[in-house]
């Protein structure tokens, strides 16, 4: 599988690290509502089809990426920096700052 | 009468004799040879005993689909078991032997098992041993006796135990083109491909390339189709972006258009040549692919179809044209397509009589009519074969009427006398590549077999082209036309109107009669490999199973190392009748990789051995030159002890730590995790990430930390050192450092990208030493320049910058050991040089070293946490760190920590234990209130970790027990099945040793 890191262009699957559903929203810190921590530590969406993920390049400039992958086909369908200022693939200009 | 090689003929080279053994018995062939053709040119019909049943067999095939012909092949004691002898290449010296057979291939002591072919059906070993209980004959039990003569008298080939000294390759390709298969479809798409420019990889499975036309006799541009081949090969060997491999196998299609290849470097070689590995496992990642696979001719299941001397009609051309090997001299032919008449044909040509054409077709074409008059063979339209005769070569068949509708035979048994019966039951393109990559096949009715669909992925990167016969095109006009447009499209070009090539062929039709078995007395078989009958197939479905997925797992069919390559269709068609449902309604097993067998050490490449990186702290060869054990911890080797002549590792951890704490010791404490958290925001980012605050922190000051994660359980500790208003340098554990590092970067970058922070790993830039003792700090004195190390100086927990034999140090002082110690830390390069002066300053005052043994022994005493504690199971509390919980501000963890179960009075809690008597405790031994050496029962909680303890006298542990603190003070039993290790503890608080910290502060 290959991945478009926006910063470091298309690159092996095995230079990231899958770091999870990118569907869950955190609670604010102070917030108190258990079934609202409960839901963001423990509740995945495990779509079979396309599912938002962040993964990180982890062997590479170690940003956190939102990919919107295809579970079923792998097909990757979008990438862009976790933090925002999505580049497309290619235009390396920006980083990750 | 017997098989023999022909005058004339062949593409291997008559003047070059070759000569190996096969079963200890001495043999020569031609370079060009395969086992399987230099073996039958000698009149080898024998070539193994089948799976269950100990049948004779001979060879089916003449390619990579052969399922019959197994061999090991030995290279010193190296064996490699189970490789087809069609895929064999013979070379002076080869040593192969037969399998499956004791105590020799002509004589098998476990043929009696056809006998019993009742018994051995599909599900037997599920049946026999996972029933019900009957007498001594416990299901699970009974197996496990069996289990070891049934392993001996079933299977394959036998693996060798002896190391492997070969040496492979991993190499990675890329190219915009990459061609599979080099018959006429491939040649003609890696030619197309190259003239546009493309950089082209084409990769053949065999030693030579052109597939087909190597031997099917036909004529492209009025040339033999294989002068025609050499004549492209010629021309691609001559081009600069093309790459040819032949021996090579593609495996894999994975995601992305990555291809795995093995190549078969050295495999026909008696000697390699200087630095070529025996085998190339080749990553390809290419732009587009060509799959140009060909297609699989079909057994036809009839009763005996699996006797020696019964062999697929093109495999019998292939022998004759390309080897120069008649596999019979009176040969007869069963089909249910037009193809076999050209194979016909072409042996006739070469030398032998054609006795029979025997054709399900009641009304057979004209042309067919005449290719069979052109053979002088007897046709014998609208009948089947329905036995065949003799042992361990053929000896005859019987054929009887046989009506393609109802599939009813009628009429009187008819004899042929034979020594040789060639069978075509129609063609199934390769389309294992396809499968692979996620295509489903698709039933075609006029071919009688699965079509790979075109490719409709949405995604660019998965981009094939199918040609040829893998496309279901079996005409070698139709692949050349095919493998044209697929090559230029590959290439990004544009359709060409240039005149192709012509080709003289023999005439045919491409679709078979819809027959695949014949049903008569006597065992048919659909899997040659694993003995699977047409009956087991229909028993499967009596015992109720419908999918085909159930179908291939319950009779393992299509599960031997050739994966079904000529059973899986013909099994389908069983099942698909069986069922009363049409084939596509079945369906079919999706393909998965390896394509063939695929040897590890191809996998494993360069990779073997320790696989792990090390990492070596700047004072490592220090270490080594004075007399430490190294320990690997994680991928860092640290010393363990520094052990004098005739110690054993505890004397030399107990003087060590007895030492550090009369005078003062020493230890490298490089391998903690150091991470620069700098910006605006780091002390925020310090109080979400840590239980405690960090903002209030003064400037040359650290504080001990706490992490929780999300889940509210313990992550990892650590002091913090805050070096400026904007600069902190986090310590995390050696284990950890990764994961915090993760940890921290997942938060900025995901949760938190509005903190202005950026955390950077330095843990290899800086060298440390921790120095502690009643003695440290005057020995600091005598060697640090530029700052002053008293009380008011650096205070516990501060920080000072200072010189140490000129090099620039930052020294901390915190405590592991529960001693007055100081952190001294400089850059990576100098840290020898400052461990030394250390060492030197030392000296006066009996400094010793100490390895990890003795500051686990002094971490202990002390009573303080590490991973063994902090295990992702315990929390703050559990711990008795719930006075690092600050409840001023939210942190990673707060909200999650006090959730019931994590706040439950039962949980395991962190304590002390003294053993009583007087005995050494085991890391992970249980504890328990009632000593029952024959039943151990009711752990109240486990060790996880001890020492002895020179400051105590005694044997002491940390252990995690129910209850915790409320247990002090009483006694229990250590028990330790394991290691038959029982006996009386005290337990204790965790501090054993100082618990006021009178020592560290001085």
């Amino acid at each position: 599988m290959l991945i478009t890191c926006p910063y470091c262009g298309p690159r092996d699957v095995i230079e990231f690290t899958y770091q999870g559903d990118g569907n869950r929203t955190r609670p604010q810190p102070a917030s108190q509502d258990l079934d609202a921590w409960n839901a963001y530590v423990y509740d995945r969406l495990n779509p079979a089809g396309d599912h938002n993920e962040i993964w990180q390049h982890s062997g590479g400039c170690r940003a956190h990426l939102r990919i919107v992958r295809n579970t079923l086909t792998h097909e990757i369908l979008s990438t862009a920096f976790a933090r925002g200022g999505h580049k497309s693939a290619g235009h390396k200009a920006g980083g990750n700052q | 009468m017997s098989p023999r090689r022909t005058e004339t003929g062949g593409r291997i080279d008559r003047l070059r004799t070759i000569r190996f053994t096969f079963d200890g018995a001495p043999y020569t062939g031609h370079a060009g040879d395969t086992l399987a053709s230099a073996l039958l040119a000698k009149g080898v019909t024998l070539f193994g005993r089948s799976f269950k049943y100990h049948r004779p067999r001979g060879l089916l095939a003449a390619g990579v689909e052969e399922p019959n012909a197994l061999v090991t092949v030995l290279r010193g004691d190296v064996r490699e078991p189970n490789i087809p002898a069609t895929m064999v290449e013979i070379y002076d010296g080869l040593v192969a032997v037969s399998q499956n057979r004791f105590p020799s291939l002509a004589w098998d002591v476990s043929a009696v098992n056809q006998l019993g072919g009742k018994i051995l059906l599909a599900g037997f070993y599920y049946k026999t041993f996972m029933g019900p209980v009957i007498g001594p004959l416990k299901g699970t039990r009974f197996w496990m006796f069996c289990e070891h003569f049934i392993r001996r008298a079933a299977g394959l080939g036998r693996a060798g135990t002896a190391p492997d000294p070969s040496r492979y390759e991993r190499m990675n390709a890329f190219c915009d083109v990459l061609v599979v298969g080099s018959g006429p479809a491939g040649l003609t798409a890696a030619k197309a491909a190259a003239d546009q420019g493309a950089r082209v990889i084409l990769v053949e499975l065999e030693p030579r390339f052109g597939g087909t036309a190597n031997w099917s006799g036909e004529t492209i541009d009025g040339a033999p189709a294989s002068d025609w081949a050499g004549r492209i090969v010629g021309q691609l060997e001559g081009y600069d972006n093309v790459r040819l491999l032949p021996r090579t196998t593609v495996w894999g299609y994975y995601d992305g258009n990555t291809l795995a290849a093995l190549e078969r470097v050295t495999d026909h070689k008696e000697v390699p040549a200087k630095g070529e590995p025996r085998q190339r496992y080749w990553a390809i990642r290419a732009k587009t692919v060509v799959l140009a696979t060909g297609s699989f001719e079909r057994p036809l299941v009839f009763p005996g179809n699996d006797r020696p001397g019964v062999m697929l009609a093109h495999a019998a051309e292939r022998y004759a044209n390309e080897y120069g090997v008649l596999p019979g001299e009176r040969i007869a032919l069963f089909t249910n397509n037009d193809s076999a008449y050209r194979s016909a044909v072409a042996l006739k040509k070469a030398g032998a009589a054609i006795v029979a054409v025997i054709d399900v077709r009641s009304d057979v074409s004209n042309e067919m009519s005449r290719l069979a008059s052109e053979a002088e063979a007897e046709l014998l339209a609208g009948h089947a074969v329905v036995a065949t005769e003799g042992g361990k070569a053929l000896a005859g068949l019987k054929v009887q009427r046989f009506d393609m509708i109802s599939g009813a035979l009628s009429g009187d048994e008819r004899s042929i006398h034979a020594d040789c019966l060639l069978m075509s039951g129609g063609w199934s393109p390769t389309i294992h590549l396809a499968s692979q990559a996620g295509a489903k096949a698709e039933w075609d009715p006029g071919r009688q077999a699965f079509l790979p669909p075109r490719p409709t992925q949405r995604w660019p990167t998965q981009q094939w082209i199918g040609a040829g016969a893998f496309t279901g095109s079996f005409s070698t006009a139709e692949a050349i036309a095919e493998g044209r447009a697929a090559g230029l499209q590959a290439a990004g070009g544009t359709a060409s109107l240039a005149a192709l090539p012509v080709v003289g062929a023999a005439p045919g039709d491409p679709d078979p009669a819809p027959v695949f078995e014949i049903k008569a007395k006597g065992k048919s078989f659909v899997d040659f490999q694993h003995d699977v009958t047409a009956e087991d197939v229909r028993l499967a479905h009596r015992e109720g199973f419908v999918s085909v997925e159930h179908l291939k797992r319950y009779t393992t069919l299509g599960m031997a190392t050739d994966q079904g390559k000529s059973s899986n269709v013909p099994g389908l068609a069983i099942m698909a009748e069986a069922l009363g449902k049409p084939i596509p309604e079945v369906g079919t097993t999706r393909f998965r990789p390896p394509y063939t067998p695929v040897s590890i050490g191809s996998l494993a490449a360069e990779r073997f051995g320790d696989l792990k990186p090390e990492r070596l702290t700047p004072m490592h060869d220090w270490h080594i030159a004075n007399g430490a054990t190294m320990y690997s911890a994680g991928l860092w080797y640290r010393p363990m002890i520094y052990g004098l002549a005739g110690e054993t590792v505890e004397q030399a951890y107990v003087r060590e730590a007895k030492a550090s704490r009369e005078s003062a010791g020493i230890v490298d404490v490089s391998t903690l995790g150091k991470i620069a958290v700098q910006g605006p925001d780091a002390a925020e980012l310090l109080d979400r990430v840590y239980t405690n605050v960090f903002s209030t922190l003064a400037i040359g000051k650290a504080r001990y930390g706490l992490m929780l994660r999300e889940d509210g359980l313990a992550f990892d500790d650590g002091t913090t050192w805050r070096l400026g208003e904007q600069d902190f340098l986090m310590t995390t554990t050696t284990a950890n450092a990764g994961k915090v590092m993760q940890h921290l970067e997942y938060f900025l970058d995901v949760i938190w990208p509005e903190l202005k922070v950026t955390v950077t790993s330095v843990t290899d830039e800086r060298a440390g030493a921790a120095i502690g003792g009643p003695n440290a700090r005057a020995i600091l004195a005598s060697c640090v320049t530029g700052t002053a190390v008293d009380n008011a100086t650096l205070p516990f927990m501060g920080i000072v910058h200072g010189q140490i034999a000129g090099v620039p140090v930052m020294i901390c002082r915190l405590s592991f050991s529960g001693e007055m110690a100081f952190e001294v830390y400089s850059g990576a390069g100098h840290g020898t040089r400052v461990w030394e002066a250390l060492i030197e300053a030392g000296r006066p005052f009996g400094l010793v070293t100490y390895g990890l043994e003795a500051l686990g022994t002094m971490r202990i005493e002390k009573g303080h946490v590490t991973g063994a504690e902090i295990d992702g199971r315990t929390t703050a509390r559990d711990l008795y760190l719930d006075w690092m919980l600050s409840k001023k501000k939210p942190f990673i963890g707060s909200a999650m920590m006090d959730r019931e179960g994590l706040i439950a009075p039962d949980r395991l809690q962190l304590v002390g234990l003294i053993s009583l008597d007087n005995r050494p405790f085991n890391g992970g031994a249980h504890i328990v209130e009632e000593l029952d050496e024959a039943n151990p029962h009711d752990s109240i909680g486990h060790i996880t970790a001890c020492c002895y303890s020179p400051a105590l006298g005694k044997y002491i542990a940390l252990a995690l027990v129910k209850g915790g603190k409320a247990r002090h003070g009483t006694r229990a039993f250590v028990s330790d099945p394991l290691r038959n290790r029982y006996g009386p503890i005290e337990i204790v608080s965790n501090h054993f040793y100082d618990p006021d910290g009178s020592r560290m502060h001085g």
